[in-house]
């Protein structure tokens, strides 16, 4: 059956029930992309379990991030209910005041995180505070007809949900589609509050894990994109029978508070009682993935400097998506174990070793291929040169040897980095980096210390004063205590004795005050001249005058780090076998996930050689030859137009083109048969360009086309 | 290439520091022998770069940043078949200044030439000068002078010497868009040297723009603020002005028939595609990528193809050798009535086997979900996780335009000639008549602009006293199969009255009568 139809935009296709052959899995579509069929079972195992990990990991985290909000949520929910049982004795005080209690939720612009928190945030409210939940979305609510609709549709079925035993019953109710009004949606409050009530004691545990006469939670997920008329009538209709029973509403804002106000009227956000929560922001939301997923020894999979730029300013630049940025480090997972046949030593270290030893002649080979371990090789003496090109065995034993410094550079690296991070993260305009992940980049990059920056944070760090410097040097105690390296007591001794000495120095410290003074001389109003004098003056006395004795001390904390720096910082590229953990294949990360197609489509459509490879095509500098595709004559000329185009003139110099670049051959006799064939062929790019949305038909003047775009000259 | 950046900018920046402040930034320094000048330099640069989330108002250091950026993302896959994404954004979007008409004509005779060879096209030099009778010779000449006298080169024709290029039968043609084109030049004389100052500021720019190829970064940031500034202004002038400079040359004067659907079709399938090797070499890149897309949409990841030329054939080959063993569902977007309500009840009423329809799209999506609610997460559901594939193929879009109204080819909507003879030679003869005097009536109000057509009781009195029928109930019916072969179109007017147009321009009526009368 073809796809080509007149009549028919859609095509179903299902499998033959004839042949039904094993169907392939996952795994084999992983394996048939690769030449080296032996080891990508296990490839693909452990890219699965390592994808798995990640996204465990993650859901973690978030579930932590988001604890706390939800702490919050669930305590006004608490009190705002509280209010409700009194308000049922109170029966003036009800009748007066009919505000609902409202939680504006503020979660920021990365709308494509909202639906994850939404989810917990549902799922947390339904284990532990009621089972009436609804979730509204604006795109389900264009009146305010269809939101009663949903919500009676979706509190009714979180009933089921409930007690399952009654499902029948309320499968009935909600395909009979029950007139949608609030009446309606009170009875069945009242009714099913009533029937939980007098429930068996068997079913106690599902009523005791709710609270009393639960509250009904309705959560307007994008409130910005409902239309006010809906929203409006909601409230007002609603804040009617607050007394009946307890409704909550939380609104998800991705832009600002006010938002509320310029939606509602004052007459109508008058009937709300609004409570501000504010999630946490998606950087400091990637800080903490960053530093918990990517800024330990947990997984085996390292990224680039380049890989995780390119993450970062995908997150920055567009779209503050949180959950994009996992997606695309899982992205970086798949590609790495598909593409690299050594991926399958990316594991933990504890396999690895079982790993290195059953490694085929094949990936022997593919190991002494690596630049790195090349590298490593000749810095060898010529013996060990020989065995480790030749014998299998002692290269297995040299990789496992190096997989193991790997580990313990990693091991060394991300703790040294949080105390390097310490230093330069309080120093002023952040010359390396205000972020870790920046201070981790330019550590992938090159040598850190041998940048500018470094050497001016190194500077400024100089200039730190006693108190910063103390606090810093106590994180980083505590930052290398509680990592798991082997080889930091002796660094954390060193720290531990400069605190000492600090301490020290502020018992036997006075002298100090007296350069203050020259400094006051200087406060008073001068003009340039004296000033210039006076600045050289202290110049010159500086030049002469002693280090004291906390700026010795403070040197050589400054130099004590270089030297850390020195030793542990080293970019992992310097590493031996490093192409086995670090995915640095950023070009296509980038080109998967923030794709240019406009840009693809203009090379394409100017310089039709870097895709097609013809001599022919070949052209220096950026003019096109004559002979390129139709499509691309008709579109370079094209471009030498304004804003309409006669499409005669468009045809005449497209048909000079064509009939150059063909040669003299068309001679008189022929030439009415080629110039239809032209014709077509002139129609045929110019309804190309029409489509790819380059010009449009207009009707300002007869056989003119409109241009659509602007540039590409 | 952003450091550099950076650090101009750096030495640039002039900013008036308080005497307080130098002495407080020295004094703050004390006890450190480096040179303090340098330092406080490098954390200045150095904050372009870095602190990409930093909040600034300061406009520089935006557009620093956004060069970094694109530094960084722009990092060149060496290794990957897509150059594409080598080029700037900044050639793609930038705008394009106002050019003269005849440039393109200019274009085309310059690519005409052997490549490479970068010919300034100059009529005087042409070869094919010593060809041209002495008529000829000096109307070029004349063009010449004018060209030389009115410098904005507001002509709107092609230089002669293309148009002899093209195939001597279109003598007449030829005079008659020369006839045009002086017409055009002399309505714009007076307007063209108003626009004078205007219009060199204009010729400046192309030169300009040209140049853009090389990296605009080159340019200090003043200048690239001038620039903006122009391009903006440029891009106003470019659409405030409701004069159309383009030629008057229609595709009516070209004496060439406009081909209809399948003669075109025809006419492509014998032309060889260009390229096609190389075609079929890219073509067979991509289809190496399949068990690799298998393998994403399995992990959850959505795929996106794009790039120049049609992927029809490409995702059909993928389609037949991957996915025989799983439903799936192929939606031609192209397809001009597609709508969602079709794309879910084909999943609907072929997948599921679901007899029976829906109160609304969103009720439709509801069942779907809960029947493939072992198939999907609701995660993955939620969020496409779209993978973009390059895959320019070159390859024609046939299938694609092919519902496309082209401007060139017949349309189908409007009626041409042959169809219109076609219809009228089923029809008896008294409804020829009608049409005939109905045709008659519009050629003879042709020069009146505000023609509103013929009203209902002027034609029945005029089809009465021809003869052709006998009372205004036939003449409705006749007028009602008219309108449903489109042959008319018929419109109330202000004062309500009903009046009769027939929706074909004026020249194929013209030879419609003609026919007919050659046929009588």
């Amino acid at each position: 059956m073809s796809t080509r139809s007149l009549s028919k935009g859609c095509f179903v296709f299902k499998p033959s029930p004839k042949r039904r052959k094993v169907s392939r899995t996952t795994a084999d579509y992983f394996r048939e992309g690769n030449s080296d069929l032996e080891d990508s079972e296990l490839r693909f195992a452990t890219c699965q379990s390592l994808q798995k990990q990640v996204k465990s990991e993650t859901e973690q985290i978030e579930e932590e991030l988001n604890e706390q909000l939800f702490d919050n949520l669930v305590s006004f929910l608490r009190r705002s209910h509280s209010a409700f049982q009194e308000k049922t004795t109170e029966w003036t005080w009800r009748m007066k005041s009919r505000e609902i209690p409202t939680a504006a939720l503020v979660l920021g612009v990365n709308v494509t995180d909202h639906d994850f928190t939404f989810r917990s945030l549902s799922e947390v409210l339904q284990n532990n505070v009621t089972p009436y939940i609804a979730l509204l979305e604006a795109k389900d609510c264009p009146g305010i007809k269809n939101l009663m609709q949903k919500l009676l549709g979706q509190l009714m079925n979180c009933c089921i949900d409930a007690d399952s035993s009654e499902e029948e019953d309320y499968e009935q109710v909600s395909r009979n589609r029950v007139r949608c009004s609030m009446t309606s949606l009170i009875n069945w409050y009242e009714s099913a509050t009533k029937r939980t009530d007098s429930e068996t004691p068997g079913k106690k545990r599902t009523s005791s894990r709710h609270w009393q006469s639960p509250p009904v939670v309705v959560i307007f997920k994008d409130m910005e994109s409902f239309t006010t008329k809906v929203l409006q009538d909601f409230v007002v209709i609603s804040s009617q029978h607050i007394g009946e029973f307890p409704l909550v509403l939380i609104f998800g804002i991705a832009t600002s508070p006010m938002i509320i106000h310029s939606l509602l009227p004052h007459s109508v956000s008058s009937l709300l009682c609004i409570e501000l929560f504010q999630s946490l922001s998606c950087k400091d939301h990637l800080s903490t993935i960053i530093d918990k997923v990517l800024l330990t020894t947990q997984f085996p999979l390292k990224l680039s400097e380049k890989v995780l730029q390119v993450l970062i300013n995908i997150f920055l630049y567009h779209d503050f998506s949180v959950q994009n940025f996992i997606k695309g480090f899982q992205l970086c997972i798949v590609e790495h174990f598909h593409s690299n046949p050594l991926s399958i030593l990316c594991c933990q270290l504890e396999e690895a070793k079982g790993r290195v030893n059953s490694l085929s002649h094949n990936q022997c080979e593919n190991v002494r291929r690596l630049p790195s371990f090349r590298r490593y090789v000749e810095s060898q003496v010529s013996e060990k040169q020989i065995a480790l090109l030749t014998a299998d065995s002692s290269l297995k034993e040299a990789v496992w040897k190096l997989l193991e410094d790997l580990n313990v550079y990693h091991e060394n690296y991300f703790p040294i980095l949080r105390c390097l991070h310490v230093f330069t993260s309080s120093l002023p305009k952040y010359p390396l980096g205000k972020q870790i992940r920046e201070l981790h980049c330019a550590c992938l990059e090159n040598r850190v210390w041998e940048t500018e920056e470094y050497e001016s944070s190194l500077q400024l760090a100089r200039m730190l004063n006693k108190s910063d410097l103390v606090t810093m040097l106590q994180k980083c105690v505590e930052i290398l205590v509680s990592s798991p390296g082997r080889e930091f007591d002796e660094i954390v001794e060193k720290l531990k004795e400069f605190l000492t000495q600090f301490q020290k120095l502020e018992e036997a410290y006075q002298e100090r005050d007296e350069s203050v003074s020259p400094q006051k001389e200087l406060q008073k109003k001068t003009n340039l001249f004296n000033l210039q004098k006076t600045l050289l003056e202290l110049k010159e006395s500086r030049r002469s005058k002693k280090l004291t004795k906390f700026e010795m001390l403070r040197f050589e904390v400054v130099d004590y780090i270089d030297s850390l720096v020195r030793r542990y910082l080293v970019p992992a590229d310097h590493k031996t076998l490093h192409e086995i953990v670090y995915f640095n294949t950023a070009s296509v990360l980038r080109e998967h996930l923030n794709a240019a197609p406009r840009i693809a489509l203009h090379t394409a459509l100017n310089n039709p050689y870097s895709y097609l490879k013809s001599e022919a095509l070949k052209s220096d500098g950026g003019s096109i030859s004559n002979k390129a595709p139709d499509i691309c004559i008709a579109y370079k000329l094209h471009l030498e137009c304004g804003r309409l185009i006669n499409l005669v003139d468009w045809l005449e110099a497209f048909s000079t083109v064509v009939t150059a670049a063909e040669g003299p051959t068309a001679d008189a006799a022929s030439s009415d048969q080629v110039d239809d064939v032209i014709h077509a062929r002139f129609i045929r790019a110019v309804s190309e360009l029409e489509l790819l949305g380059f010009i449009k038909p207009s009707k300002q003047k007869t056989d003119h086309v409109a241009r659509l775009t602007w540039g590409g000259c | 290439m952003s450091l550099e950046e950076c650090r101009s900018a750096g030495t640039l920046a002039v900013k008036f520091v308080p005497d307080e402040d130098v002495l407080r930034h020295i004094a703050d320094d004390a006890g450190v022998k480096v040179q303090k000048g340098k330092n406080q330099l490098l954390v200045n640069t150095k904050r372009f770069v870095k602190k990409l989330e930093a909040v600034s108002d300061d406009e520089a250091q935006e557009i620093l940043e956004e060069k970094s950026y694109i530094a960084v993302l722009g990092l060149c896959g060496e290794e990957s078949m897509t150059n594409g994404s080598s080029v700037g954004g900044g050639e793609v979007y930038a705008f394009q200044t106002p050019k003269r008409s005849n440039k393109m004509a200019e274009l085309a005779s310059e690519l005409a030439q052997t490549p490479g060879q970068s010919v300034v096209p100059d009529p005087s030099e042409c070869p094919e000068k010593t060809a041209r009778t002495p008529q000829s010779s000096k109307r070029s000449s004349s063009i010449q002078v004018q060209q030389k006298t009115k410098k904005n080169e507001f002509v709107s024709t092609t230089p002669y010497r293309l148009r002899r290029r093209l195939a001597a039968p279109d003598a007449q043609l030829e005079s008659e868009s020369e006839y045009s084109a002086s017409c055009s030049e002399e309505e714009e004389v007076e307007e063209a040297q108003k626009e004078v100052s205007a219009v060199l500021s204009h010729q400046k720019t192309p030169a300009k723009t040209k140049a853009v190829s090389t990296p605009p970064s080159r340019k200090t940031l003043t200048k690239k603020k001038d620039n903006m500034n122009n391009l903006v202004e440029e891009y106003f002038e470019a659409h405030s002005s409701s004069k159309v400079l383009t030629s008057d040359r229609t595709l009516q004067k070209l004496r060439r028939k406009r081909l209809n659907q399948e003669t075109l079709h025809d006419l492509l399938q014998k032309s060889p595609i260009a390229y096609a090797a190389e075609i079929k070499e890219l073509n067979q890149q991509y289809e190496s990528l399949f068990s690799k897309w298998m393998l994403q949409l399995h992990l959850g990841f959505n795929i996106v193809l794009y790039g120049l030329g049609s992927k029809h054939d490409l995702l059909e080959k993928f389609r037949a050798s991957m996915l025989q063993d799983s439903v799936h569902l192929v939606v031609n977007g192209y397809f001009p009535s597609i709508t969602v309500k079709s794309v879910l009840n084909s999943i609907t009423e072929e997948v599921l086997d679901h007899i029976g329809t829906f109160r609304s799209p969103l009720d439709q999506l509801e069942f779907i979900m809960k029947r493939f609610k072992e198939v999907w997460d609701q995660a993955k559901q939620s969020l496409y996780n779209w993978l973009w594939y390059e895959t320019t193929t070159f390859s024609p879009y046939v299938e694609e335009t092919s519902y496309e109204n082209s401007l060139l080819v017949q349309q189908s909507g409007s009626l041409a000639l042959s169809s219109l003879t076609h219809v009228l030679h089923s029809l008896t003869p008294n409804a020829r008549g009608i049409f005939r005097l109905l045709a008659q009536y519009q050629l003879e109000n042709k020069d009146n602009a505000s023609y509103p057509g013929l009203s209902f009781q002027d034609f029945y009195q005029q089809c009465r006293e021809a003869f052709l029928v006998n009372s205004d109930l036939t003449l409705r019916a006749q007028l009602t199969e008219f309108r449903d072969h489109k042959l008319i179109r018929t419109k109330r007017g202000a004062d309500g009255v009903e009046y009769l147009l027939i929706p074909v321009d004026d020249s194929t009526l013209t030879d419609f009568l003609e026919k007919e009368d050659e046929d009588v």
